[in-house]
């Protein structure tokens, strides 16, 4: 029975990680744009959320909603003011810019919240549970697994069912013939980071409600993310979603075999995931 | 009084390599101007100028008196020039109805061309509407990228060589779209290498070489061997 109940909490961590990938997901199959500083958006998200909810005294679901459209807005400027100008037939400026916003945004947020670490206070709801069969689930680890699948469904109805999403998938097939439609390929990209870094800020709620968090946590992160985006197969969002469960699950299990395997056991996963299935496991021919 | 489309001493380099030396066309509503030329004539960077795709380095164009060289491709298909490029460039992740809706993306109101018009014109196109654009065969594709072109209600539609690579049938069928394209009121430039072709359909005839235009004039006006020699670049001096 324990190893069922290991199987379960792995595949609710693998939501949180599914959310941290998300985003990263989003913006490199539109715009192959890796972006470094990925988990540090996530970190400032959390701060974001906290500070709001420090300032107006909402609980920190209610800060989420007002932190939305600020990271939205962050990242359209982010995109439209910075990466723009980077992107191009070389991957490399951009991996060197976001690598040093990375630095940045850590070095901003020791300024500013110095090195201590914060949570988001929920309240009661943080140690309620749900009995499940012969398992019990915790309320927020489930919340957590449900917005995983909510934001990949979101993000799949977005690309698959809407004008946008058609124009998305125009500018990552051929960015050059997408101009012929209309279509403005850095004001596309400005979007898709908006949105990345709305999908950030939900991951940000539940990194911070879940546990501890400081400035330099991103990177940490922003390493589960590519995990799973690469396991699941690059550009497939229901394969990040995969690729989430996957180290979630093998992070359980290792913990459940020793506590200092957790970790490593997700990364051994990865490897093993890359040498059997390169490609990860849904490409996304297969989408 | 100045053309719907008027391309006046146009020149543009690729780096130290100048590709257009001061070309001048102009096109009426309604019209079709067929440009000839052998490979490297030029024929596509001038295609690719218009749309803003490539760099102009001189010269003016004009779109019913209002300057656009020098814009962004987008606003050049918002100002109501649209492309067929070289090759289809369909978008491999669209399907058919989604790569023809594409085509409207920066359309505001209605016009003539919608998808149902488009399915009229290309009925073939409304049974594979849920088809993968690049799942078709070429001729298909062919006609994806005109229908895609058009949603866009253009006034202007260049068409980039829309015969290469395609059976001599399939090219007499994608051309006999051609009548209800021009009585939409749309003017058409056609780049193509079948010359026969582009003798049949046009109302004037450019035959490029090395970037200039050799030799213009109506069809019915050119003498085979005049534009052999315009093609081929043949002198009788």
């Amino acid at each position: 029975m324990i190893w069922l109940d290991t199987l379960v909490q792995g595949l609710l961590l693998g939501g949180l990680y599914a959310l941290f990938a998300a985003g990263l997901s989003l913006v490199f199959g539109i715009m192959r744009l890796v972006n470094l500083a990925h988990g540090d958006l996530i970190v400032l998200g959390a701060y974001l959320i906290l500070g709001i909810g420090t300032a107006t005294g909402l609980n920190p679901f209610l800060a989420a909603l007002l932190a939305l459209p600020v990271m939205f807005a962050l990242g359209m400027a982010l995109q439209a003011g910075l990466l723009n100008r980077v992107l191009g037939e070389d991957i490399l400026p951009p991996l060197l810019v976001t690598f040093g916003l990375s630095v940045v945004i850590q070095n901003g947020l020791l300024t500013a919240f110095s090195a201590d670490s914060r949570k988001l206070p929920l309240g009661p709801v943080e140690a309620a549970s749900v009995p499940l069969g012969p398992v019990t689930i915790g309320t927020m680890p489930l919340l957590t697994f449900g917005s995983a699948i909510l934001v990949i469904l979101a993000l799949n109805w977005l690309f698959y069912r809407t004008a946008l999403g058609r124009a998305f998938r125009a500018t990552s097939d051929d960015p050059v013939t997408a101009q012929l439609m209309g279509i403005r390929p850095q004001r596309i990209f400005a979007v898709a980071t908006g949105i990345a870094l709305v999908v950030a800020t939900i991951a940000a709620l539940y990194l911070g409600a879940r546990a501890n968090f400081d400035p330099s946590i991103g990177p940490a992160r922003l390493l589960y993310a590519f995990e799973a985006v690469i396991i699941g197969g690059l550009g497939s969002l229901w394969g990040t979603l995969a690729g989430g469960l996957v180290i979630g699950v093998a992070q359980a299990f290792g913990a459940a075999l020793n506590p200092e395997w957790q970790i490593l056991a997700g990364h051994i996963a990865f490897v093993l995931v890359l040498l059997l299935r390169p490609r990860g496991l849904f490409p996304r021919a297969l989408d | 009084m100045s053309a719907l489309l008027q391309v006046s001493g146009l020149t543009a380099h690729y780096g130290d390599f100048q590709a257009l030396f001061g070309v001048d066309l102009a096109l009426e509503p309604g019209e079709v101007l067929a440009i000839i030329g052998a490979n490297g004539a030029g024929k596509t960077t001038l295609m690719r100028a218009i749309t803003g795709i490539a760099r102009v380095s001189g010269g003016t164009i004009t779109l019913a008196g209002a300057p656009i060289s020098g814009r962004p491709a987008p606003d050049i298909l918002r100002a109501g020039i649209a492309m067929v490029p070289e090759g289809r460039r369909l978008f491999p992740s669209l399907t058919v109805e989604e790569n023809l809706k594409i085509g409207a993306h920066a359309r505001r109101g209605s016009g003539f061309w919608d998808l149902e018009r488009i399915f009229a014109l290309f009925p073939v196109l409304k049974e594979r509407r849920a088809h993968p654009g690049t799942a078709l065969s070429g001729g298909q594709q062919q006609m994806v990228a005109i229908g895609r072109a058009l949603m866009s209600n253009p006034s202007v539609l260049l068409c980039d060589e829309l015969s290469l690579g395609l059976a001599p049938v399939v090219i007499r069928e994608i051309y006999a779209a051609f009548p209800m394209i021009r009585d939409s009121g749309t003017a058409l430039l056609v780049v193509e290498q079948d010359i026969g072709q582009a003798l049949k359909m046009a109302d004037q005839v450019h035959c490029m070489m090395e970037g200039r235009i050799r030799l213009s004039g109506r069809p019915q006006d050119l003498s085979r061997e005049a534009i052999h020699d315009a093609y081929f670049g043949v002198s009788h001096g």
